[in-house]
């Protein structure tokens, strides 16, 4: 066994066991510490498939932002999460008879699937020979000649969802004192500020 | 080098410890949300693997494309979650009932 297969089955391993945890651990800080040992896991079998620049994707955008976002959420809200918990083992049976029959159905998929003989000639964009152009450079070629619609298009998905996010969650609460910038600047210097000289020894 | 199997496999687990942990967790929203969130990464694994092994670049630009769509989600999910938190005072999908449905 080479060492790139060793270090596939310790990612694809550590990835199984990290998403297993995220969902039955009983605390969710746990929850979202193995899920970014999931997301890390997840980057290094993309690096393991030659997919650099998605990996480090992964890790920056999950890992940074999203895993760090659900870390806020779940130690901003004081939620009683053992009440929360309580009725787990009453699912338990229907959670694992649907996981397993949805795992036997994607087992036969994977077991009988292969290539059709089209699909060679049917590939959109060829992945370039990674010695003469790395991956991504070549990424960055296709999105910014092919896809910059779709690219624009997802700018756009994520301004959208930061001004839904700042609109839902911002308040105005009352009794609270706030900066007021015109107040500040229509401010009189002579009104608020008194020069006194200031005798040596004799004080004010 | 192992096989695209061996990827589809892991995803295809991945995606199913997914909906096994929705299963699990009714009631936390949070957790709700990370199984989306695992779902999606097997997906993601699914088109880079493909993408891969078909020397096809097209799976790993659309993987961003996912990876944008969630992390929007995300966002969003859990503005939502703080905002009936603080008027509800409980994250339990059991009382999301106000409006009746």
């Amino acid at each position: 066994m080479s060492v790139a297969d060793f270090a596939f089955y310790v990612f694809a391993v550590t990835t199984l066991a990290g998403g297993l945890f995220t969902v039955v651990s009983r605390n969710p800080v746990h929850s979202v510490l193995w899920l970014i040992l999931a997301f890390i896991s997840a980057a290094g079998l993309f690096i393991l498939l030659g997919a650099e620049f998605v990996a480090m994707l992964l890790v920056i955008v999950y890992v940074g932002a999203v895993a760090v976002l659900f870390l806020f959420v779940v130690m901003m809200l004081d939620v009683d999460f053992a009440e929360l918990k309580g009725e787990m083992v009453q699912y338990m049976p229907l959670g694992l008879l649907i996981g397993v029959i949805i795992l036997l159905e994607l087992g036969m998929a994977i077991g009988v699937w292969q290539f059709a003989d089209l699909a060679p000639e049917l590939r959109q964009a060829v992945a370039p020979d990674p010695q003469e152009v790395q991956n991504t450079a070549a990424l960055g070629r296709l999105i910014y000649d092919d896809y910059i619609l779709l690219f624009q298009m997802a700018g756009l998905v994520l301004l959208v969802a930061m001004i839904g996010a700042i609109v839902l969650t911002l308040r105005h609460r009352p009794n609270i004192k706030r900066q007021d910038v015109l107040a500040q600047m229509y401010r009189d210097p002579a009104k608020a500020l008194e020069l006194k000289d200031v005798k040596p020894g004799q004080g004010l | 080098m192992v096989g695209l199997e061996n990827y589809l496999a892991v995803a295809a687990g991945l995606f199913v410890i997914g909906v096994f942990g929705l299963f699990l967790n009714r009631k936390n929203v949070i957790i709700l949300l990370m199984s989306i969130e695992l779902m999606l990464l097997a997906v993601n694994i699914n088109m880079v693997a493909f993408s891969s092994y078909l020397g096809d670049l097209v799976g790993q630009i659309f993987t961003m494309f996912i990876l944008t769509v969630a992390a929007a989600e995300a966002a969003i999910g859990l503005a939502i979650l703080v905002c009936f938190f603080r008027n509800r005072g409980t994250i339990d999908v059991e009382d999301v009932n106000v409006m009746k449905g």
